[in-house]
């Protein structure tokens, strides 16, 4: 996840001499005084779990999506490519679109976010045919 | 909600005329936007929430439904205009427009002072017209009597009135 892309900003030399930025990141989306803390990967895999299931509906994926969203975080590609898997199986081309339009939105000031999810997403956008916003020109006013 | 009615009619003048929605803000619902139904899941353009409980479009023409056909299948034969359509009739704005902002402000500060002005004239006429002549005890002849009688009366002598009058000299300190 990328939650502490800030501290990429503040820390400064970290992830800039990489090929791909790396953004660790502690902290779990929920802070306990007690009870384990779920770890990054833990997190991002329930959300690949639930995207992946097979005869998810839109109900669910609408949900999904709204609720990760509200999260204080950037999502994985990993997480995104199961969301947009599911667009797929529920035949909706206008949501793939729109994910992909949020977490540009999500990524705030860190420009550098959105640019490095559309290249790990490529394979994907091409697989099942998915126009970025930008292609289709919805990125400007 | 006029941002995005002048700029639905002004994509309907271009590529999407045959497939995008007809009637814009009418289009999902079938009657007048005044009487929205509250009590079934609206559509809502909101930056916290990418996908809405509904699409923005519900009643779709032919075209559209042919385009809906067309969507089961790969997305890759879908044209731009069309994938543009379909995001069209799921979502009123993209996030840029949700993110525009309009000039009304500078409206509303324009009205704001305008009516500030007006009430400063009507304040100004009042002055003029309403108010009468204002008492002959504030007339300088009076008020120089009454600072004289002031001054011997030795009003608040210590910090006050008094303390700054120069009995000597028989002038202000």
């Amino acid at each position: 996840m990328f939650r502490s892309a800030a501290r990429l900003t503040c820390s400064g030399v970290r992830g800039l001499t990489r090929s791909r930025p790396q953004y660790t990141a502690p902290l779990a989306a929920r802070s306990y005084s007690h009870g384990k803390q779920e770890t990054d990967e833990e997190f991002d895999a329930r959300w690949i779990t639930y995207f992946n299931k097979p005869d998810i509906d839109a109900w669910e994926l609408r949900k999904g999506m709204n609720t990760l969203i509200g999260y204080d975080l950037v999502p994985e590609p990993k997480i995104l490519e199961a969301a947009l898997r599911a667009c797929r199986r529920l035949d909706d081309l206008a949501s793939a679109i729109r994910i992909l339009e949020a977490v540009k939105d999500k990524s705030g000031p860190h420009k550098e976010i959105y640019p490095f999810l559309i290249q790990e997403l490529r394979p994907t956008l091409t697989e099942l045919g998915i126009s970025t916003p930008e292609e289709l020109g919805i990125d400007k006013v | 909600m006029l941002t995005s009615r002048a700029l639905i009619r002004g994509l309907q003048s271009g590529l999407w005329r045959g497939v995008s929605s007809t009637s814009a803000l009418q289009a999902g619902h079938g009657k007048a936007v005044d009487m929205m139904d509250c009590t079934v899941p609206q559509y809502n353009n909101r930056l916290d929430t990418p996908l809405p409980d509904v699409p923005f479009v519900t009643i779709l023409d032919a075209g559209q439904e042919k385009l809906k056909e067309k969507e089961k299948g790969p997305w890759s034969s879908l044209s731009k205009e069309e994938k543009l359509a379909l995001y069209r009739m799921n979502f009123e704005l993209t996030y840029p427009e949700m993110r525009k902002g309009s000039h009304e402000w500078k409206t509303v500060v324009a009205g704001m002072l305008f009516f500030l002005g007006f009430s400063g004239l009507l304040v100004w006429w009042q002055r003029i017209y309403v108010f009468g002549d204002v008492p002959h005890t504030l007339s300088p002849e009076w008020v120089e009597k009454q600072t004289q009688r002031m001054i011997d009366m030795r009003v608040n002598p210590v910090d006050g009135f008094t303390s700054k009058w120069d009995y000597e000299k028989k002038q202000w300190k």
